[in-house]
């Protein structure tokens, strides 16, 4: 098990992280989601030992492995720019690793084989790595990663550089070799949707904190505050404030009165943050939130409709714009807690 | 429409026509009137002509190969050190840097012999402060002077090519190699020295090639016993009179080269291995642990040993007395002096060919404006008919180039043969520096030239610009700058030309190099003293002129 104990760094005198702690067990892919210059990349590199942390450790197993150089950390790396070596073959590459712990020729081919054939680049072998899509190329450097069974599996924004399309089908790839191959990985996106398709747990990076940590539906469904609820782009945003109600709590909004499920307890009058999910609302005549229409997108399952108020909602019919649609919830709004705690 | 067009194409072709016509009076001719006189049945017969060609031959193989590993051993380091690290007067050193590689060889070698010559004030002092007899640093007239001066020269060129692909080299990739278990040894052997291999090879090839061809730092430093091919062209030709065979030695020489230079731009395309470039920045950091901050500590001293101790040598000697001038007698009265500078403007001996060297620093200046006028005349109309890609272009440019690999000895010779009944002119020796210049006159314009977009000066003339204001606005700005490099590019090379001027040059009209070269070789303090003010002067104007040229080139090519 890789443990990070409360890790700190500053780049150029700015905190960038501020005591991470987490823990991933082998088998468990746990994706770091945040923004960019959130420290994500530096967080993997430290526990890769290509940094050094201020302070806070990293431990293995409960050995401390935080002094140890990055060559005898026994770390899996994907680089989003794959750094493989140009002067060296697929399968020279790929056996880089094995060579570095003395494994003999025979042993190298055979498992150079075996990872080959996991990423699917059988007789690829002898082939040029500057001569290879970019496809393939990430999946050499995965192999490349793999091959010396490393403690961890470190992916630094490994879909980065490539397009839609095979970002989709890489993805889906990439979950079939993690859960082969059984390895703690440490996945490193800005991307939600990256985050949600491949990760087991997802630790979510804001200010140099886990600000959130948790299985992708628990995240989605609870984001726990106002920031990550925003990052994560899970509804509509609405300010009010909190009234105990009789028997339901409700949010005093400038858009009117709505009912809130609140997990916390709040006094009368404070001033609160919650969720209004797109498609949370419907269409009804009877509706308290009266709006013009001033953008429709297609997007498959349903129209996103925006609206002149400033929400957006999940309409099963296109609306014209310009056109005043009358909406009602379907479900209380979420509380995310007090705005001063943010 | 196509008819207009194409007869503008051959217009522009004309602009290179008086330099091919240049080249192929005083380059093509002299080379083809060596190969006559080389190529004579009665010398090719001798057995005693092979054996002395291959003897320079051998001696000159042998000291370019150990002059290039010792360049290479210094050299590779500081590459790294530039590359990877950032220390205290870093960019003063780099600016540095930039100078050896340009400076005139007399000055090299006034420099090593100031700072560890008999008369340098290494062993002048520490006779003085031992009570010794005779000096207790044997440095000139070896072959370790020889090679100490090489790597002079060449390391800024390895440091310059190594440093350059070291710098911008994906810092991701040794960092992959140390994540797969390579500690920081065969990270160096398995991944960053394959990577640099193109460099390397090529940064070799080059420093070869320049040893190959050295002359004026084995004749001044070596003297004529460490006879390489140039200093025997050199000695048959003007000292035994024995042209036929200093010119056979020029057909070996110029063979010799054209193969390295062959080899090196074969070698070069086929071994360039792509790997991604990374922006410098993301490579450099300070120092960490006590072992990279002894590799820091050493490698400057290793500068300062090298490269700046020589060159501070030369303005200190000549104004510090540290010996008897010659005829004195009694106590010398050692310490300032400025009576150096005051003796150039003296002339004591009323010799026929005694020159002061006031004079010789006013040839040296006529000499360096007449190849400035010349190299520009020729070569800013050839580089204009250059800048225009195609077939015709591509090669009249490897027909300019050509000068470049033929050494300045076998170019002084052949004007010798050709233009024997001229040589009490003066114009030889600026049109033979005219013919050393014009390559690096057209190679610091054309990239120039080429560089400026024709969008450029279409978006201007689209947008309301004539012709003119186009020019001026979108071109002038460009082409000022890299003119006023390729002018003191000419000026440098003039004022600094050695192995051709000592060939051409009258023995009453010397150059600032070839009265250096005289004094240097006259005993007695006082000569010592004038030479060593003579290559402060000289170097004040080189370095200058360096130091001009690399402030106007443009920012993106060669950093390091």
């Amino acid at each position: 098990m890789l443990e990070v104990m409360d890790i700190h760094k500053t780049y150029d005198g700015q905190p960038l992280l501020a005591g991470v702690s987490f823990t991933v067990t082998p088998g468990e892919t746990v994706c770091l989601l945040g923004p960019s210059g959130s420290g994500k990349s530096t967080l993997l590199r430290i526990i890769a030992g290509l940094e050094e942390a201020e302070s806070g450790r990293v431990l293995w197993n409960g050995e401390d492995i935080t002094d140890r150089p990055p060559h005898q950390r026994r770390m899996g790396m994907v680089f989003q720019d794959y750094a493989l070596f140009p002067h060296l073959t697929v399968a020279e590459n790929v056996a880089f690793g094995l060579r570095m712990q003395g494994w003999s020729p025979q042993d190298r081919r055979a498992r150079v084989q075996e990872v080959l054939e996991l990423v699917h680049l059988t007789g690829f072998e002898a082939r040029r790595v500057t001569d290879l899509s970019g496809g393939e190329q990430q999946r050499v450097a995965l192999a490349r990663a793999l091959a010396p069974r490393p403690h961890v599996l470190m992916l630094d924004e490994p879909l980065g550089a490539l397009d839609r399309a095979l970002r989709e089908e890489l993805l889906e790839e990439l979950r079939r070799i993690l859960r082969a191959s059984d390895v703690a990985a440490i996945y490193v996106t800005h991307d939600q949707e990256e985050a949600s398709a491949i990760a087991d747990r997802i630790l979510i990076l804001h200010r140099g904190k886990i600000v959130r940590n948790g299985r992708p539906f628990e995240v989605w469904n609870d984001p726990g505050s106002l920031w990550v609820a925003r990052f994560l782009g899970v509804g509509n945003i609405l300010f009010g404030k909190y009234h105990p109600g009789s028997g339901s709590p409700l949010l005093k909004t400038a858009l009117g009165e709505f009912p809130l499920a609140c997990p916390h307890r709040h006094p009368e009058g404070e001033q609160i943050g919650a969720i209004l999910r797109p498609s949370a609302v419907e269409e009804h005549p009877g509706g308290k939130i009266h709006s013009r229409v001033t953008d429709v997108l297609f997007q498959q399952e349903h129209f996103r409709v925006s609206l002149e108020n400033g929400l957006y909602a999940f309409l099963p019919r296109a609306p014209r714009i310009g056109e005043r649609v009358s909406l009602r919830l379907k479900a209380p709004l979420e509380c995310l807690g007090g705005v001063t705690e943010l | 429409m196509v008819e207009p067009l194409k007869r503008k194409g051959r217009a522009v072709s004309l602009l290179a026509l008086p330099a091919t016509l240049f080249l192929a009076v005083f380059f093509t001719l002299p080379l083809a009137r060596i190969l006559l006189y080389g190529l004579d049945g009665r010398l090719l017969l001798q057995p005693e002509t092979w054996g002395r060609i291959g003897r320079a031959l051998g001696f000159t193989v042998h000291q370019a190969t150990l002059s290039t590993l010792l360049t290479l051993v210094v050299g590779l380091p500081l590459a790294f050190l530039f590359a990877r690290y950032r220390f205290p007067g870093k960019s003063l050193w780099r600016a540095f840097l930039a100078v050896p590689f340009m400076l005139p060889t007399v000055i090299v070698a006034a420099g090593f012999n100031a700072f560890l010559g008999d008369r340098g004030w290494l062993n002048l002092t520490l006779t003085r402060w031992l009570g010794l007899e005779a000096p207790p640093v044997r440095f000139t007239g070896t072959l370790g002077a020889i090679l100490v001066a090489h790597v002079f020269y060449n390391t800024t060129l390895i440091v310059r090519l190594l440093a350059h692909a070291l710098e911008h080299l994906d810092p991701h990739l040794e960092q992959a190699a140390r994540v797969l278990g390579a500690d920081g040894g065969r990270v160096l052997r398995h991944v960053t020295l394959p990577l640099l291999r193109p460099s390397l090879l090529a940064a070799v090839a080059l420093v070869f090639l320049f040893d190959f061809t050295s002359f004026g730092v084995i004749l001044l430093l070596g003297g004529p016993t460490f006879a390489t091919l140039e200093v025997e062209i050199y000695i048959q030709g003007m000292h035994l009179l024995n042209l036929p065979l200093a010119a056979l030695l020029s057909v070996v020489q110029s063979l010799c080269t054209a193969a390295l230079s062959f080899l090196y731009s074969r070698l070069l395309p086929r071994i360039v291995t792509p790997f991604s470039l990374r922006p410098a920045a993301a490579n450099i950091r300070s120092p960490r642990h006590w072992g990279e901050r002894l590799f820091l500590t050493a490698m400057l001293l290793l500068l300062v040993l090298l490269f700046l101790a020589p060159m501070a040598s030369v303005p200190f000697r000549s104004l510090v007395r540290l010996e008897a001038a010659r005829g004195e007698r009694g106590e010398v009265r050692y310490g300032l002096t400025a009576d150096y500078y005051r003796e150039l403007f003296l002339n004591r001996r009323s010799s026929l060919f005694y020159v002061p060297p006031l004079a010789a620093a006013r040839n040296s200046l006529l000499y360096a404006l007449a190849t400035v006028l010349l190299s520009m005349a020729l070569g800013v109309p050839a580089a204009v008919a250059l800048a225009r890609r195609g077939q015709v272009a591509r090669a009249l440019d490897a027909f300019f180039m050509l000068p470049l690999g033929a050494s300045a000895v076998t170019l002084g010779l052949g004007f010798l043969m050709v233009f024997r009944h001229a040589v009490t002119s003066p114009w030889l020796v600026p049109l033979a520096h005219t013919l050393i210049a014009l390559p690096l006159v057209i190679r610091t314009l054309q990239p120039a030239l080429s560089s400026i977009p024709p969008r450029l000066r279409e978006a201007a003339r689209v947008l309301g610009a004539s012709p003119w204001r186009a020019w001026w606005a979108v071109e002038w700005p460009i082409l000022w700058r890299a003119s006023l490099a390729a002018a003191t590019f000419a000026f440098t090379v003039s004022l600094g030309e050695f192995g051709a001027t000592l060939l051409l040059a009258r023995p009453e009209y010397p150059t600032l190099p070839v009265a250096i070269y005289r004094f240097l070789s006259q005993p007695g303090g006082l000569n010592y003293g004038q030479a060593m003010a003579m290559t402060t002067i000289l170097m004040t104007f080189t370095t200058g002129g360096i130091l001009l040229i690399e402030r106007l080139r443009p920012p993106a090519t060669g950093e390091f």
